[in-house]
């Protein structure tokens, strides 16, 4: 798993990459009551906005970490937001892209970096 | 100074304890060359007698449409208004609360709004409504540009049936907001094919029912043709007391229904402040401007109300937000709420099965002047009429006989040949069958 | 038939509660739509004429869904919904930039006279003199409090007077063939400003603050270029300061031919005192609702013309009220030539919000030149008093004086568990509308408590009083904060349940269970 400064985290299996947001971002969100993702079929760029999460008091752009096409959204967070807040890093993911170039994700933070990195935004 | 309640003591005792020698002091930061320190130049403070003097001096010279035959409509209706109405709207509670962002102590205003929200979507026919907008023309506007964030495409189309003033105000933002909007031709015949002007890149059409002229079509043709185009139907009712009488716009398959508020409730307030009625369809919601008043629950599990999804507001999302209102007409919008709560049903249907029944008598009435013909052939409480010379000046001329005889088209529409002898004539409730006689009299010895 | 009989209950509750929920003045009241009977009214209108009718095919058919109910039952239902609301009339209301004063009673009377209320908005010229008067002379009270040469009276509210004033400035850069997209905005400034600006295809920068709460010029001027239209700044500023170096501002924006947009929600604090054209100003908004005191009306309507200077005066929108031959005209429509015909189009149906207007100027001249110069001091005066009074046990953001509104952050309530909405809602308990919290956002934790110029020296002794018994019980009894309020028609409210599931509207019961399956 890797890691953005926006707080987006990516798993690759087999060119697939699933994202969403990190549970330090939900915990800085709070409670999150609606979440706004990307048609499938959309090409994102690394950068890019290309989902809207929003708690009650805050609304955050999600910017996609890498490249790609949208190939699946997370339909049940249109129902049941709040599985971001309970497993922001498993269930609350949002959506997978086709990866288009493999080696963005190295400009990614693995997980020990990305603690290190948040533990600094104190 | 009736209004100000320190005493030259107390600021005297205020500025000691704050440890400042003169109020001038905690103004420091305000350059001295800018500092008035003397009064400017406007007249000193008036008691209470000499404010209502002047003011009503003002007021007399005007002519209020309760004290003269009167058919003026256009966007603003002559109705009556009960007494309890304005007895309560008039209370502290209301009148000098703010936006209920403190839900626990606003709890009257936020359920006042949800049963507001309620009448609304069930009058247009609609899913949900918002808690109020300015007006009728404002709404309209948000409403374009809210198809165009729904349809993500930059084309608007507006009926030429749709009141000039609104469609200017359109106009004015798709001029500056980066959208295009082609505004039809005015329809006073109520013909227009306004489907035909649909294509890929219009994000809606624009449709004024009853039409700024007073026609009444069914909506459900262009519905569907702007559907199976991907483009949004947004409805605008002027006079909302027609939608007691007519076939709902959402029954007709309108995306979102604008409408102004002001015939329920509020008096003609020489055009504002008058309330906006938003409403539209559930998946919608989202994009939808304004505030909303939610249902939820407290702390022990009671039922309560408070200000929802407010995440779409400039205060939270700031320069990528819905809109960048950031108010609405809650006073207006309670006059509205609880004139229609006194209405009722039965009531409501009542006030416009009379409306109607006025509207059709006047139109008999006058079919029956020399020279002067009824264009409609459907309406609701307004219609055009078509005399043989233009319509200003006799507007004018009835007016000097105290009898306000309708809004020329030309006032709103000049420069058109074609339109300059149309008066658009409105009955209410409120005209007897006296002032429609004293209309068709006038009109004949004008004509004559 | 009323759902309402399911509520009331059988017995006391524990907490003394009685059957219907109510407790003594505090009363439970069902929603409208749950006290209807089929066919009940409280409107009595008479039986319509026969007519065949001409609605085009289109007669509505079936029920709209409305409830029934007679007057005493519309009459106690929204007495009962006003006595959950705080309001001014019932006690100081300190929500900072809202500027929340007293509401004379005569503005209500001069706006219900018939001449003005029951006037129609199209009504013939020879009819209306009264009311172009009147907006003539309100016309003349902004330009000489503002020193500022034109206004433009139809703007709804303030955001919409925010709305006009930008599109002045867009529409007379359009005018000078320029193309510029940069608007520069503190980040202090209210969320309307980036905004408003967006709304139109400004590219919105914005630009840090001091350390001190004022605008940082330096670094203005450093983002200053060809392509900036305009820099949209707030005096005073959202934290409650003067800006004092504004016509700096003012100059370095038009030396690069942009314009400077001041957002005019403060001027309660200097009405009389500064006149913002002597500062610069290209623009401003007034809300009448503030400043002159048209009331807020839980939330609107609100009146918000803006006055402009010579540069922008002439794209005005339209209507436009002159002075003809015989009396005075409105100009509504686009004209050729002359007055108006530079107007960069229309933003409301009408003249604008004349109900207001007429409240407004009832106002101003209850006041005087004189008495509203003493309505920016004894507004100031009574910010400091509270500021002075409060510094020890709170902490104020900034350090010295204010102007009309007080601003604290959350460090007095560093390790006592207790936050700035704890604390606003504990001020609840103690019989006061929280001040205005979380904003402005360069502030943590921010508390903006704006007594106005209407408060007693009394009133705001009490409100002291309070305020530091609370600051004193947020170092031992966090609970309190967290449990408040308890002495409300409700208590805290489920905000995140709200905005998961909206529930928008009523529905009758059967179609609630049928969504719920």
């Amino acid at each position: 798993m890797r890691f953005s400064k926006d707080h987006e985290w990516v798993r690759v299996e087999g060119g697939v990459a699933t994202v969403g947001i990190t549970t330090y971002a939900q915990e800085q969100l709070g409670d999150v009551v609606f979440v706004e993702l990307p048609a499938v079929g959309k090409k994102v760029k690394a950068g890019e906005e290309a989902a809207v999460v929003e708690s009650v008091k805050a609304a955050s752009e999600v910017y996609a970490p890498i490249s790609g096409e949208v190939t699946e959204v997370n339909s049940a967070l249109a129902d049941t937001p709040a599985l971001v807040n309970e497993d922001a890093e498993g269930k609350g993911w949002f959506m997978k892209l086709k990866l288009a170039d493999a080696k963005e994700l190295d400009a990614l933070m693995d997980a020990a970096a990305y603690k290190t990195y948040t533990e600094g935004l104190h | 100074m009736r209004y100000l309640p320190l005493t030259p003591d107390d600021r005297r005792e205020m500025l000691a304890a704050i440890g400042a020698a003169s109020v001038r002091d905690l103004f420091k930061d305000v350059p001295a060359k800018v500092w008035q320190s003397k009064p400017v130049d406007l007249p000193m403070h008036l008691g209470e007698i000499e404010v209502d003097r002047a003011l009503s001096a003002m007021a007399a010279r005007n002519i209020p449409s309760g004290q003269v035959p009167s058919f003026l409509g256009a966007g603003a209706y002559k109705h009556h208004v009960p007494s309890a109405v304005d007895h309560l709207i008039q209370r502290g509670e209301f009148l000098t609360a703010y936006t209920p962002y403190q839900p626990e102590i606003a709890q009257g205003t936020l359920q006042m709004l949800f049963e507001f929200q309620t009448q609304v979507a069930l009058i247009t026919g609609m899913d949900v409504a918002n808690a109020s907008m300015y007006d009728g023309s404002t709404a309209t506007a948000e409403a374009v540009m809210m198809a165009g964030r729904v349809t993500r495409r930059n084309r608007a189309v507006l009926s030429g049936g749709l009141h000039p003033q609104y469609r200017a105000i359109v106009e004015t933002h798709g001029k500056y907001g980066g959208f295009k909007v082609e505004s039809l031709a005015p329809d006073p015949d109520g013909k227009e094919d306004a489907a035909a002007r649909l294509g890929d890149d219009v994000s809606c059409v624009v449709v004024q029912y009853p039409s700024f002229f007073g026609h009444v079509r069914d909506l459900k043709p262009l519905a569907e043709a702007c559907h199976a185009k991907g483009a949004l139907l947004v409805v605008v009712t002027t006079e909302i007391v027609s939608l007691g009488a007519l076939e709902s716009p959402g029954a007709m398959g309108a995306d979102i229904v604008a409408a102004e508020g002001q015939s329920i409730g509020n008096g003609l307030n020489y055009g504002g402040p008058y309330v906006g009625l938003f409403a539209t369809r559930e998946k919608f919601v989202r994009q939808m401007p304004g505030r909303l008043s939610g249902q939820t629950v407290d702390a022990d599990g009671r039922r309560g109300w408070v200000l929802t999804l407010s995440t779409r507001e400039q205060h939270i999302r700031r320069e990528k937000a819905t809109s960048n209102i950031c108010t609405n007409a809650g006073l207006c919008a309670l006059a509205f709420c609880i004139h229609m709560t006194l209405l009722g049903e039965a009531g409501l249907k009542r006030l416009a099965a009379i409306n109607h029944a006025k509207a059709v008598q006047l139109a008999d009435k006058l079919a029956g002047v020399p020279g002067l013909s009824v264009v409609n052939k459907s309406f609701f409480n307004e219609f055009t009429v078509r005399l043989p010379k233009p319509a200003a000046g006799i507007v004018e001329r009835l007016a000097a006989k105290r009898i306000l005889a309708g809004v020329p088209v030309s006032r709103l529409l000049p420069g058109d040949a074609a339109l300059a002898n149309l008066l658009l004539v409105a009955a209410t409730e409120t005209n007897t069958d006296r002032d429609m006689d004293a209309l068709v009299a006038a009109l004949r010895e004008d004509l004559r | 038939m009323s759902d309402w009989s399911k509520a009331v209950s059988a017995g006391f509750k524990a907490d003394g509660t009685g059957p219907t929920g109510s407790r003594g003045l505090q009363m439970e009241e069902a929603l409208s739509f749950e006290q209807d009977a089929p066919g009940r009214t409280g409107v009595d209108l008479p039986e319509p004429p026969t007519v065949k009718d001409r609605l085009g095919g289109l007669a509505r058919k079936g029920a709209i869904g409305l409830p029934g109910l007679s007057e005493p039952q519309v009459v106690r239902h929204f007495t009962r919904l006003s006595q959950k609301n705080y309001a001014i009339d019932a006690g100081l209301y300190p929500l900072g930039s809202c500027t929340m004063k007293h509401n004379p009673r005569l503005n209500e009377k001069m706006a219900r006279l018939a001449g003005f209320g029951d006037l129609h908005p199209l009504a013939p010229e020879s009819a209306v003199q009264g009311a172009l008067e009147l907006l003539d002379q309100l016309a003349h009270w902004l330009k000489t409090l503002t020193n500022m040469p034109a206004v433009a009276l139809s703007p709804a509210a303030g955001a919409h007077g925010e709305l006009c004033g930008m599109l002045c400035i867009k529409a007379a850069l359009e005018a000078k063939g320029e193309n510029r997209h940069r608007v520069l905005v503190p980040e202090s400034a209210h969320g309307t400003n980036p905004a408003t600006a967006a709304a139109i295809g400004f590219t919105v920068e914005a630009v840090p603050a001091q350390a001190n709460g004022k605008v940082d010029v330096a670094a203005f001027k450093a983002k200053l270029g060809p392509d900036v239209a305009a820099i949209m700044i707030t005096n005073p500023n959202t934290c409650g300061i003067f800006e004092t170096e504004i016509s700096a501002l003012a100059d370095a924006v038009h030396a690069i031919g942009g314009y400077l947009y001041c957002d005019g929600a403060n001027f309660n604090a200097i009405v009389g005192r500064v006149r913002p054209g002597d500062l610069g100003v290209d623009a401003m908004h007034i809300n009448l609702h503030k400043t002159f005191s048209t009331p807020h009306g839980g939330g609107g309507p609100g009146s918000g013309p803006v006055v402009l200077s010579a540069a922008l005066a002439p794209y005005a929108p339209l209507p436009l009220t002159v002075h003809g031959k015989d009396g005075f005209r409105v100009i509504e429509t686009p004209q050729a030539s002359g007055e108006g015909s530079k107007a960069l189009g229309r933003l409301k149906v009408f003249h604008g919000q004349m109900g207001m207007f007429v409240r407004a100027l009832a106002y101003m001249m209850s006041h005087g030149a004189d008495g509203l110069a003493q309505v920016a001091e004894d507004a100031v005066l009574n910010a400091n008093y509270v500021l002075a009074r409060c510094k020890d046990v709170m902490t104020p953001a900034f350090p010295g004086y204010c102007m009309h509104e007080a601003l604290f952050d959350d460090r007095f309530l560093k390790d006592t568990g207790v936050t700035t909405l704890d604390f606003a809602k504990a001020l609840i308990d103690a019989g006061y509308h929280p001040m205005t919290v979380y904003f402005p956002l360069i502030v943590h934790g921010a508390m903006l408590v704006e007594p106005t110029e209407t408060e007693s020296k009394d009133a705001l002794d009490a409100f002291i009083a309070t305020l530091r018994a609370l600051a004193e019980k947020a170092k031992t009894d966090a609970q309190h904060f967290a449990d408040a309020p308890r002495l409300t028609p409700r208590r805290r409210l489920d905000e995140t349940g709200a905005a998961r599931k909206p529930v928008l509207r009523w529905r009758p019961e059967t179609v609630q269970k049928q969504a719920a399956e």
